[in-house]
């Protein structure tokens, strides 16, 4: 029997709210299928279900808040026999891995933390994977019955505790969508720059061969298959990962860990405020039109709230572009636990100097955010590098 | 089609990639970028738009044209022939 947790949409989710199921008890599902809906504070997200079955028993009812990782539903596996569902036990056995390096360092503010809990009067017998899934969810560990050895507060006492809370009401109205959005962003952000030492490096290279060939590219496509220029810089950097391998993927359990497909995170603002960066699955294997096509599709459905599941939990690396605001070099902020962004500027015509000769060409600034504690600016600097060789043949990427 | 009608087109296909704006209040002069904060992206899928609608194909080059609303009822006006 399969298990079908509530996903980690990024290092900054710690719970998330079942709005509906899309399926019925007894409805069969395919591998990819979306089975609910559930509102993070940052969006409403369609979650994907990763096994081919039938599924057996719904364990979450909508408009539960449930913690990350807590089992929302039995799916009977293709080809396996039917057998009993295990006990009810929903709460997740064990955190994901992401959540134990990188918890958020604020819950938002209907969580907060109560301000006594530091000066905690008697001394709390807790692990320290359980004091800190309780700064994580919100749970005043002073309230909590200890079941370990000698009364030791688990890390499963937390998230029991946490699974009770989540069915009663709210204590008071929850801040809206825009106000959780900003409370996320900035836990994730202040996380970033307290947990990971940054490094910034920046180029400036001539775009001029890149934007003919997208002229003359463009003349011989129909409207709907145009490309913009930011799909060329997309496929750029997902190319000149494959070279720098270790700018694309995670920090985990104390080290670097990167990972073997390329999905780069594509920050995209929202109306209203705020941002996403969902995944770009695959970007270093797709042709110019299929990520054109799918880097539309993600914007239009990023904008419109109707994310998938695996694109927020996937980005390997994050790309940020800001030159349509007229900025010229924005060093961005890495996106827990990935370890690398590139940021890109507005394409600005200056003089610039080729074959002995000063010219104008359209110039625009690369800039990588490294963390330094997987990479060294030596391989920064080939990453840009590879970006721009990649940038002189367009007709290749 | 009159002017009348392309302006009327043009602001349907804004209200698609700008759901949000209170298109009565567009200034017809106004960059439209600076007036509903647009990129790239949204240009594309307006011209898409337009395409479909009215059956018009707008090269990259024309896209300054497209700047503001009144640019936009000019332009495609002067498309389908009427001044």
């Amino acid at each position: 029997m399969a298990e079908f947790r509530m996903p980690q949409l990024g290092a900054d989710m710690s719970a998330g709210k079942l709005l509906r199921w899309r399926k019925q008890p007894g409805e069969p599902v395919q591998r990819g299928d979306i089975i609910a809906d559930v509102e993070t504070d940052k969006a409403d997200i369609e979650v994907e279900v990763f096994v081919t079955g039938m599924i057996e028993k719904f364990l979450v009812q909508p408009g539960e808040k449930v913690p990350i990782g807590t089992v929302m539903a039995f799916i009977r596996e293709e080809g396996k026999p039917a057998v009993e569902a295990p006990p009810v036990f929903p709460v997740a056995p064990a955190p994901a891995a992401p959540s134990a390096i990188f918890p958020p360092a604020a819950a938002p503010a209907a969580r907060a933390i109560p301000a006594a809990a530091p000066m905690e009067p008697r001394r709390l017998h807790i692990s320290p994977v359980a004091r800190k899934a309780a700064a994580d969810l919100g749970i005043d560990p002073a309230t909590v019955q200890g079941t370990g050895p000698a009364g030791r507060i688990t890390l499963e006492d937390i998230q029991r505790a946490a699974q009770a809370r989540a069915v009663q009401p709210a204590p008071e109205a929850a801040p809206d969508r825009q106000t959780r959005l900003r409370q996320v962003i900035a836990a994730a952000m202040a996380r970033s720059k307290r947990e990971i030492p940054h490094y910034y490096l920046s180029a400036t290279m001539d775009v001029s061969r890149a934007l003919a060939w997208l002229a003359q590219e463009n003349l011989q496509r129909s409207v709907e298959d145009r490309l913009v220029y930011g799909v060329l810089l997309l496929k750029a950097v997902a190319l000149a990962l494959r070279e720098v391998p270790e700018l694309n993927g995670f920090w985990r359990e104390g080290r670097g860990a990167p990972s073997a497909d390329v999905h780069i995170g594509v920050a995209i603002s929202l109306r209203g405020g705020g941002l996403v960066a969902p995944a770009l699955h695959h970007t270093d294997r797709q042709s110019l039109g299929e990520l054109m096509k799918n880097f539309r599709d993600l914007v239009q459905r990023a904008r419109a709230g109707s994310l998938r599941s695996s694109e927020l939990s996937d980005p390997t690396f994050t790309v940020t572009s800001l030159g349509e605001q007229g900025v010229e070099c924005v060093f961005g902020i890495i996106y827990p636990p990935q370890v690398a962004l590139a940021g890109f500027g507005k394409i600005v015509e200056r003089p610039w100097s080729a074959e002995g000769q000063i010219v104008s060409r359209p110039l625009l600034t690369a800039t990588l955010s490294g963390d330094h504690r997987v990479s060294d600016g030596h391989r920064g600097g080939l990453f840009l590098a590879a970006i721009d060789r990649l940038l002189q043949e367009p007709e290749k990427l | 089609m009159s002017k009348d009608e392309i302006r009327a087109t043009v602001l349907r296909a804004l209200g698609q990639i700008a759901p949000e704006a209170d298109l009565s209040q567009l200034n017809p002069t106004r960059r439209l970028r600076d007036q509903l904060d647009i990129d790239s992206m949204d240009l594309l899928n307006f011209v898409i738009a337009l395409h479909k609608e009215l059956h018009v194909e707008i090269p990259e080059a024309d896209y300054p044209k497209l700047a503001t609303l009144q640019g936009c009822v000019d332009y495609l006006a002067g498309l389908s022939g009427r001044p």
